[in-house]
């Protein structure tokens, strides 16, 4: 299959994107995830809502709301400009924030479930072992939620590869910067003779997302051997 | 010799637990019918939960006043748990499993070496297997291990047979009193089981509706 210098651009800059969108969310994602795993909280509700709105909005409204926020005239953009010189507005970093804002319940759903199925004995166990909790948490919590992080890594990541909604709105479609493949093909869409292209980058796509998803759970179930989750969750074959 | 001072009231749902007793020295079981507060009893005594009122005391010194507000927390207590269904960590190896609480002990604190207590329970064979790998019998005995090498002050064990058929359990009563009789280290023994602990222990406290006596 061959791309043209054009295409493999859009490749480059979704892998770049997503690598970089996945990275974000995941510390942020694994707090956020293990505070609504295991705390009860005034407000709790609220930060569980607040968390899965990306995914139930139509994308371009977080899309529209960063750009109020971090655009060079929003509130936070102007600060980051002015102090840091930083423009995150219609730069391949802020295709980054869009990804990780779209992708982060994906990611934190996952990981969620994991630290819920960790039984807090195991913890406890640890403890009385003479581990403090932050030692128990890396030694025990971690390693054992582990495949959901997994999991919601590459949720993450092939959400981010998909991106197209906040992304157009918040740092639009510029070649070589923003335009991520979701955008390209979009604009192939549009251009007279794009359809062989349009055609290419769409295969590519989903071949990505296959790769991914079948990357995720191989990963997935190397990681829950490693476990020993299949001797328990999986009853014998009579 | 310990001397374990308890005077404390706990609540939670239905259960409201009181326990004013002084247990000192040798194996000393409790003994009482499930849902009597049992195991919330060993909790509160490892620091897993904290009273409403009350205080414990071990060898004269405060773990838990709520009056004074001083809690010791568990991984300060030295006191080995032995949880009912072993809670062996998944992820780790028998071996690992064995030197979870011994690796973070000074030398000079360590009691046991890894071959004693291996012996002692034998369980050599296992040390490279997978914890899901493992028997009812071999989980009790590499649990039973684990707080061991861990050379606590006072071990508590929470119905460490209960999950065992009689066969086992008859397998396994023998190494409890081996551990008992070779390293003198403290036991509580809590089961509802009232042949564990006259074979076990030398002197019976009995628990019944979330009284201690």
């Amino acid at each position: 299959m061959g791309l043209t210098p054009d295409e493999w651009e859009a490749l480059r800059l979704s892998a770049k994107v997503a690598s970089f969108a996945t990275l974000l969310s995941l510390p942020l994602g694994i707090a956020v995830a293990w505070v609504l795993a295991r705390r009860r909280f005034p407000g709790k509700l609220l930060v569980e809502v607040l968390v899965q709105l990306p995914m139930v909005l139509p994308p371009v409204v977080p899309g529209y709301l960063l750009l109020l926020l971090l655009g060079t005239q929003g509130p936070l953009g102007s600060w980051l400009l002015d102090t840091f010189g930083i423009r995150v507005a219609f730069t391949w970093q802020g295709a980054v924030i869009a990804s990780a804002v779209m992708a982060f319940p994906l990611m934190v759903q996952p990981v969620r479930l994991a630290f819920r199925m960790i039984d807090v004995r195991l913890e406890q166990a640890a403890a009385t072992l003479g581990a403090p909790p932050w030692r128990a948490w890396i030694s025990i919590t971690l390693p054992l939620a582990l495949p959901g992080i997994l999991a919601g890594a590459v949720l993450c990541f092939t959400r981010s590869l998909g991106e197209f909604g906040a992304t157009m709105a918040f740092v639009g479609n510029i070649p070589g910067e923003t335009r991520t493949l979701p955008l390209a093909i979009y604009s192939y869409t549009h251009v007279p003779d794009g359809e062989a292209a349009a055609w290419r980058l769409a295969c590519l796509s989903i071949a990505l997302a296959v790769a991914a998803l079948v990357l995720a759970h191989w990963a997935n179930r190397r990681a829950e051997q490693r476990l020993g989750y299949h001797d328990h969750h999986v009853p014998a074959r009579a | 010799m310990f001397r374990l001072e308890l005077d404390l009231e706990f609540r939670r749902g239905a259960l409201t637990l009181h326990a004013q007793a002084t247990i000192d020295g040798g194996t000393t079981g409790i003994c009482g019918p499930s849902g009597s507060g049992k195991s919330t009893l060993l909790a509160l005594i490892a620091g897993l939960l904290r009273p409403r009122r009350g205080h414990i005391r071990f060898d004269g010194a405060s773990l838990t006043d709520v009056g004074r507000r001083e809690f010791v927390p568990p991984w300060q207590r030295h006191f080995g748990l032995v949880f009912q269904d072993g809670q062996l960590f998944p992820h780790l190896s028998v071996r690992q499993n064995l030197l979870y609480g011994w690796q973070r002990l000074r030398p000079e604190e360590r009691r046991f070496e890894l071959d004693q207590v291996t012996q002692l329970l034998e369980i050599e064979p296992l040390l490279e297997r997978r914890t899901t790998q493992l028997s009812g019998g071999e989980r009790s005995r590499v649990a039973l291990g684990r707080a061991l090498l861990y050379s606590p002050r006072l071990l508590l064990l929470d119905e460490p047979l209960s999950a065992l058929d009689d066969r086992l359990k008859e397998q396994i009563l023998p190494f409890l009193k081996r551990v008992r009789d070779e390293t003198r280290i403290p036991m509580l023994y809590v089961t509802h089981s009232r042949a564990e602990v006259e074979y076990l222990a030398e002197r019976v406290l009995r628990i019944e509706d979330g009284r201690l006596s």
